[in-house]
């Protein structure tokens, strides 16, 4: 393991021209920072490192569609990365509409040409609700549908992040009545791997971690049933919550302002969605601010956003399905057997002297008062004896 | 064995005496209590039920009970049954890999247990002592340890085995829900019906509640559906939910006359626990009219006396007479 360390640490040296005026230092420790976040060891650090400073950066083309920006405004205000240390340090972001540098025909020129040299080996990242009712009219750039844009995109994706709840699986757009038939990527592309990131906005960084794993590794992180990350989106928040004791004992908020939420209690009865959304929002939280800042550590009840199902389908005040309670949780059974009952033996036993006392009972009663007439006896006896 | 005369007649009479005590103990028997037009009560519906247990901390607290720990580390309150430490217990029917809420197979299901505060409680009427009372207003079945002589006979009688007595204390005591009466008295409402998140637990007058319960069965399984939460009819903010494939039943509104606590479930309610196969009367409807009579002015214990008294009367008469007589020849 120390060869390991001394060979990549000499290599790191070359790096230093292309960091961009960032000191080696800090970008050692922004590499294993991100491998921390996603509970690697602090070697895949150095090999993010190794990724990340490749002077042939990956291309990635960003695409949007009926999406607010809020995804790019979170990765946005990532510390560790930055997004300028992502963009220009780590990937070539040849395509991002918020981001371009060019505008109009000269940004999609650029688009294309970059598609088209890296035919089969960008990263394609989207964000934002496919409209697929009347063609997919409802959201046009560069006088096609969005629905267009995806399709020639993924053909040359090596794979396809999609971002945010909208692209996961239609997020705020695809709300009934859905009146622009909004769908998330997988719906439309089934050909390529895809990995949701959901959130409205997603925490910037599951989308940077699954990023940097991809360029290191060159494979997907593990996923879970939903296409979302393992790393991020495999805990209950309801398990990992700051107020899960308050819901343990029976103490929740029941109004805005009330005592309990003053208190800081649990706000299961205010909607709160914690006990059946899958998210890390408890452990990383958001905006690098310290303790307390996510949702639920504001006051205000987790909504769903990373669940489909649950975020913008269910009622902001609806109770959630607690998830926790399936087993193998502690409950006791209907029937529970306490204690070990009575063995043979000792029912034999039992029985034996329930017996004896019948008997003897059953004796002495016939012969209550008859001892006096022995003993009259015994006496008589005695007193004829000597006569 | 030789029977003679005497022994033919007087099996012959007893007899007679038992088949006469039949017609006799029918005659005895009485209706079925009534329920009180003001009885309070509470819903359980555990459909709804979320197994958070905020209802056993509650109880806990309000009772002053301690944490009853089964672990063999002790470390939290994991009752496994109601107890002396224990008035109210949340558990859970599994089956399978117990993936699904209210489902038979491969489901699960919660129950709370404690006590159901019967509409004719066979505690009330085997009490020797009135140490356990049936509140005529309310209809709370009360438990009232400076009266109680420990016989335990309440302990025997529950048909859903509800008062615990503290074997493990060298003075133990009856203990059972006693349906925070002591908070009732205050104007407020039962701690697990006051805690409870997701109206579970839901307190009110038995007739509201019963209203409450037609309603939930008649409205269509999957519709949305507005549940109140603490107390019926209170203005505590309600929650809307699907509504489930209820059982066609109510349990508690006929079984053994009446139970105050009335349960609605998606699952039978065999499976959790509650006797099912029982009738719709209650027993002390049957057994109470013998057992009063038996027992009153201290009847039955005085013939008993009067006939051990005779057997050693008739005993020692002969000793006496004998005595007698040898006294008459010895003059």
């Amino acid at each position: 393991m120390s060869d390991y360390f001394d060979e990549v640490l000499t290599d790191l040296d070359e790096y230093i021209d292309n960091l961009g005026g960032v000191s080696r230092r800090e970008f050692m420790k922004f590499c294993t920072g991100v491998a921390a976040t996603m509970g690697l060891a602090s070697t895949a650090g150095l090999k993010m490192a190794e990724a990340a400073s490749n002077p042939q950066r990956p291309p990635v083309i960003w695409l949007s569609a009926q999406e607010c920006t809020g995804c790019t405004e979170s990765l946005l205000r990532a510390s560790h990365p930055t997004l300028d240390q992502l963009i220009l340090n780590a990937i070539s972001l040849d395509y991002h509409e918020t981001l371009c540098a060019g505008a109009g025909h000269q940004a999609e020129a650029h688009r294309l040409l970059s598609m088209k040299q890296n035919f089969g080996k960008y990263v394609l990242v989207v964000d934002g609700s496919i409209p697929t009712k009347d063609g997919g009219i409802y959201c046009k750039v560069a006088n096609k549908t969005s629905l267009q844009h995806l399709t020639e995109a993924a053909a040359g994706a090596a794979a396809i992040i999609a971002i945010g709840s909208c692209a996961s699986w239609g997020g705020v757009p695809s709300t009934g009545p859905n009146p622009t038939g909004a769908v998330g990527v997988s719906e439309i592309i089934k050909d390529k791997p895809i990995v949701n990131i959901p959130g409205c906005p997603p925490n910037p960084y599951n989308f940077l971690s699954t990023v940097l794993y991809f360029l290191t590794f060159g494979s997907l992180p593990e996923l879970d049933s939903k296409s979302r990350p393992k790393f991020a989106y495999n805990r209950l928040i309801h398990e990992n919550c700051e107020r899960r004791p308050h819901f343990d004992a029976g103490r929740f908020a029941i109004q805005f302002g009330d005592e309990g939420h003053r208190q800081g209690w649990c706000l299961y009865k205010l909607g709160c969605k914690g006990p059946e959304t899958y998210a890390n929002c408890p452990a990383i939280l958001f905006g690098d601010v310290g303790s307390g800042s996510w949702p639920v550590g504001t006051g205000h009840p987790c909504f769903g956003c990373t669940e489909q199902g649950v975020g913008f389908t269910k009622g902001i005040h609806e109770l959630s399905d607690v998830r926790t309670q399936t087993p193998p949780d502690q409950y006791p059974g209907i029937n529970e057997n306490i204690g070990t009952g009575a063995t043979t033996a000792a029912a034999a036993v039992a029985a034996g002297l329930g017996g004896i006392a019948l008997g003897a009972g059953a004796v002495i009663a016939s012969r209550l008062g008859k001892e006096d007439d022995k003993n009259a006896a015994e006496e008589r006896k005695e007193q004829e004896s000597p006569s | 064995m030789t029977v003679n005369r005497r022994q033919f007649l007087k099996m012959a009479a007893t007899g007679v005496g038992a088949s006469l005590c039949t017609t006799q103990a029918q005659a005895l028997q009485r209706e079925t209590l009534k329920v009180s037009p003001d009885a309070v009560g509470m819903l359980y519906d555990s459909t709804l039920c979320i197994g958070c247990k905020a209802c056993m901390v509650a109880c806990k607290n309000a009772n002053g009970m301690p944490v009853e720990s089964t672990d063999v580390n002790p470390m939290w309150d994991t009752p496994l049954e109601t107890s002396g430490e224990t008035l109210n217990v949340i558990k859970l029917y599994k089956n399978g890999t117990g993936e699904h809420k209210d489902q038979l197979d491969d489901g699960f299901a919660f129950m709370k247990r404690h006590c159901l505060h019967c509409v004719d409680p066979s505690c009330v009427s085997v009490c020797p002592v009135s140490a356990m009372t049936k509140d005529a207003v309310t209809g709370i079945v009360e438990h009232h340890k400076d009266r109680c002589i420990g016989c335990r006979y309440c302990v025997y009688s529950c048909p859903f085995g509800i008062p615990k007595y503290e074997y493990d204390k060298a003075f133990g005591q009856i203990q059972k829900c006693q349906f925070c009466a002591h908070l009732q008295a205050k104007g407020e409402i039962p701690a697990c019906c006051d805690v409870c998140p997701t109206g579970a637990t839901l307190f009110g007058r038995v007739d509201d509640l019963k209203k409450e319960s037609e309603r939930r069965l008649q409205a269509k399984p999957g519709d949305r559906y507005v549940f109140p939460r603490g107390k019926f009819g209170s203005d505590r903010p309600p929650h809307e939910a699907a509504i489930a494939q209820y059982q066609e039943h109510v349990y508690g509104l006929k079984e053994l006359g009446g139970t105050q606590i009335m349960y609605m479930s998606a699952i039978p309610f065999d499976k959790l626990g509650l006797p099912v196969n029982v009738p719709d009367y209650s027993y002390p409807s049957q057994a109470e009219g013998i057992q009063h009579t038996l027992y009153k002015w201290m009847l039955a214990p005085a013939i008993l006396l009067g006939g051990l008294s005779y057997v050693v009367h008739r005993n020692t008469q002969k000793k006496d007479d004998e005595k007698n007589a040898s006294e008459r020849r010895e003059s």
